[in-house]
């Protein structure tokens, strides 16, 4: 096509839809970043935790309120996660965290199921109460176990 | 359509009293050239002076071509030396050769004109790629020029809309617009009718008789070629014959003998081989 | 006087190490002329049309008709298992991971890589390419570079594109013709992909595509035979070279990628 003010105006429009397109994917589909409110910091101990990864989600019922900023080991060699949530939640003292599959092929989160008490937590404080990732391996281990055990 | 005329070409302050000492621009030595094992050149050696025509003529295959693109810096040699405006271009790296070039013009056969460019996009490039000028000075350089090889009308076309003889007149509009003192041109005059041939002739004559452009132009046309040029330099088995046309019309070397009477006796039928 | 296998081997070697180098120094020209002016942006902005906007059709229509099949055929696979409800990452997995590069970049080979080395193989047959010379430009910076970047500019964007339009492909096969459920699919797709591992790595590999059909096509077109034969050898060699290269490096970078 010859030069003029049209053709640079499709490829204008091209470009612009191709942009708009992997925004879409990097953005919407692809999860890029967790774009909520962010501030309250808190800890959780696990034995296990799968193949849960940084930046994975951390969710209340469902709806995502933080992620998970970092994984390291403690000081008893079990997996310790770093979260960072929304600071306007009010979770109690006896909140529990736990370890998600998400779907059948997914990847694992965070679930906060808050408990009962009055008082909450604050930034650095940690939850006491967690569940490790289930695991199929020990599953079946503890199945075959206990059929053995009743079997006898 | 209007006869062209080069009354419309930039005016150089450049005399022509060179016409009395031919003062060779162009100097081939001893250039030696093979193609895949085939000699094209075996020590061959000719000069091209300064503001005359010189036409280049031979059998097919000779080398014709060849020999422009040498001078060109296209096409290396095996060995020899190519002075062309005073430099040697067989030992020009390419970046020195664009600056050669900027006083060289070249007519391709086919006029190689950008196909997917209008006629006034080719015909202003050079200016547009080495000069400030404006939008405007630039459209009047393109428009004086295309006036003077008569394609006044022609500026929107496409090069495909183009006749042969028009397209190389474009070509040639496009060859002279950044003022070259040598004019190479391949074959301009094949495939073309009486008229276009006569047309070309003159406009090649002029560039040479009002601005002093060294013209080296290839062709198998007889005619045209004794009455334009002022030397002759004939390619045959490798070397060259040089001489003004009258020296070769009672040449007793028999190979160009054979070549101008043959090609007498076919002018009657010329149809224009080339389509 | 008749080679030996090991004269001939040593010759072929020879030669294709030549060839590599001749190619490494074409493509280093391309880089040299790439971050230098003239920029020759209208040069450019012509050819992103010749090349992205001209393929948006095949790109878009076969995107949307890979995205129903593999809507399709992940259906009736994983209703099998009970699983139909993770069609929405099935399809959107295999997708972004590897038919979207993997489909755009062989798509656009054949489209407009084979227009682009057949245009230059053209143009140096006709002279054109010696014209410029004559004209003191040099063809890789007028003719090449404008070109080669184009084609590393819209690979990426029509691999985007290929794949939104295959996901919706999927979609409608998926959610309206079998009957999975809409907001099920698009969760499902959406949870399944990520930015770090699969959308970024989409990326890498259409921008790697890209110039690999650009350097590719432009390298056959500008050394082709200056013959109508010669043009043709350019565009069909483009297509086999440039295809095979894609699926070879397709291979090392998914390979290298999930280390």
């Amino acid at each position: 096509m010859q030069p003029s003010a049209t053709r640079d105006l499709i490829v204008g429009l091209f470009v612009a839809a191709g942009l708009a397109a992997i925004g879409y994917l990097s953005i919407q589909v692809g999860g890029l970043s967790y774009k909520g409110p962010g501030g309250l910091r808190l800890y959780a101990v696990f034995d296990e935790i799968g193949g849960l990864k940084a930046r994975a989600p951390v969710e209340i019922a469902g709806v995502t309120v933080g992620q998970v900023v970092a994984i390291g080991l403690d000081p008893s060699m079990r997996a310790r996660v770093t979260i960072d949530v929304d600071p306007s939640l009010k979770l109690p003292t006896d909140t529990t965290a736990g370890i998600r599959t998400s779907g059948l092929l997914g990847d694992q989160f965070i679930e906060l199921e808050p408990g009962a008490e009055d008082a909450t937590l604050a930034s650095g404080e940690e939850i006491a109460m967690t569940e490790s990732a289930l695991s199929i391996e020990r599953l079946i281990g503890k199945f075959v176990h206990d059929s053995g055990v009743e079997s006898k | 359509m209007s006869e062209p005329t080069v009354a419309n070409l930039s005016v150089r302050t450049e005399s022509k009293s060179s016409l009395v000492s031919p003062e060779l621009r162009i100097l081939l030595e001893d250039v030696h050239l093979s193609f895949g094992g085939r000699p094209v050149y075996r020590k061959l050696s000719c000069g091209f002076p300064r503001g005359k025509i010189s036409i280049l003529m031979g059998g097919s295959g000779t080398g014709k071509s060849t020999l422009l693109r040498l001078v060109a810096g296209l096409v290396r040699p095996d060995s020899g030396r190519i002075l062309v405006a005073g430099e040697d271009v067989t030992e020009l790296s390419e970046r020195e050769l664009y600056r050669v070039r900027e006083r060289i013009g070249m007519l391709f056969q086919h006029g190689a004109l950008l196909d997917s460019m209008t006629i006034f996009d080719n015909v202003a490039l050079p200016l547009r790629e080495h000069t400030q000028l404006s939008e405007r000075d630039i459209g009047a350089e393109v428009s004086r020029r295309l006036t003077a090889v008569g394609l006044p009308d022609t500026e929107a076309l496409m090069p495909r809309q183009l006749s042969g003889g028009m397209l190389r007149r474009a070509a040639l509009a496009r060859a002279i617009i950044s003022d070259p003192e040598i004019v190479l041109c391949d074959e301009p005059f094949s495939g073309l009718d009486p008229v276009n041939v006569r047309r070309i002739e003159r406009l090649l004559v002029e560039l040479n008789s009002r601005l002093g452009i060294t013209l080296v132009v290839t062709s198998h046309h007889i005619p045209s070629s004794l009455r334009m040029a002022d030397q002759i330099v004939f390619l045959v088995d490798g070397e060259a014959i040089s001489g003004t046309p009258a020296e070769l019309r009672v040449s007793t070397d028999e190979r160009v003998r054979e070549f101008l009477d043959a090609e007498r006796d076919d002018e009657p039928a010329q149809p224009g081989a080339h389509a | 006087m008749r080679l030996t296998a090991v004269e001939t081997l040593g010759f072929r070697t020879v030669t294709l190490i030549a060839h590599l180098g001749r190619i490494t120094g074409f493509i280093g020209s391309i880089f040299v002329h790439s971050v230098r002016p003239p920029w020759r942006v209208r040069r450019l902005v012509g050819e992103v049309f010749d090349i992205g906007v001209l393929s948006l059709a095949i790109v878009c229509l076969s995107g949307a008709t890979v995205g129903a099949v593999l809507g399709l055929q992940g259906y009736t696979t994983l209703s099998r298992f009970g699983a139909a409800n993770s069609l929405g990452a099935v399809v959107g997995l295999s997708l972004v991971r590897e038919l979207g590069p993997v489909l755009t970049a062989l798509l656009v080979t054949g489209r407009a890589g084979s227009a682009m080395a057949a245009e230059i193989a053209s143009m140096l047959t006709t002279e054109q390419l010696d014209g410029l010379r004559m004209m003191s430009i040099d063809p890789v910076d007028f003719v090449v570079k404008p070109k080669a970047l184009a084609m590393l500019i819209s690979m990426p964007m029509l691999n985007a594109l290929f794949i939104c339009f295959a996901l919706f492909g999927g979609y409608i096969v998926g959610v309206k013709l079998l009957g999975v459920d809409g907001g099920t699919y698009i969760t499902s797709m959406e949870n399944a992909i990520t930015w770090s591992e699969d959308v970024a790595g989409t990326l890498l590999k259409s921008f790697i595509f890209g110039a690999l059909v650009g350097f590719i096509a432009t390298y056959r077109g500008y050394t082709a035979t200056p013959t109508s034969a010669g043009v043709s050898a350019a565009t069909t060699g483009t297509v086999v070279v440039a295809s095979v290269t894609i699926l070879l490096f397709d291979y090392v970078i998914t390979a290298l990628w999930g280390v």
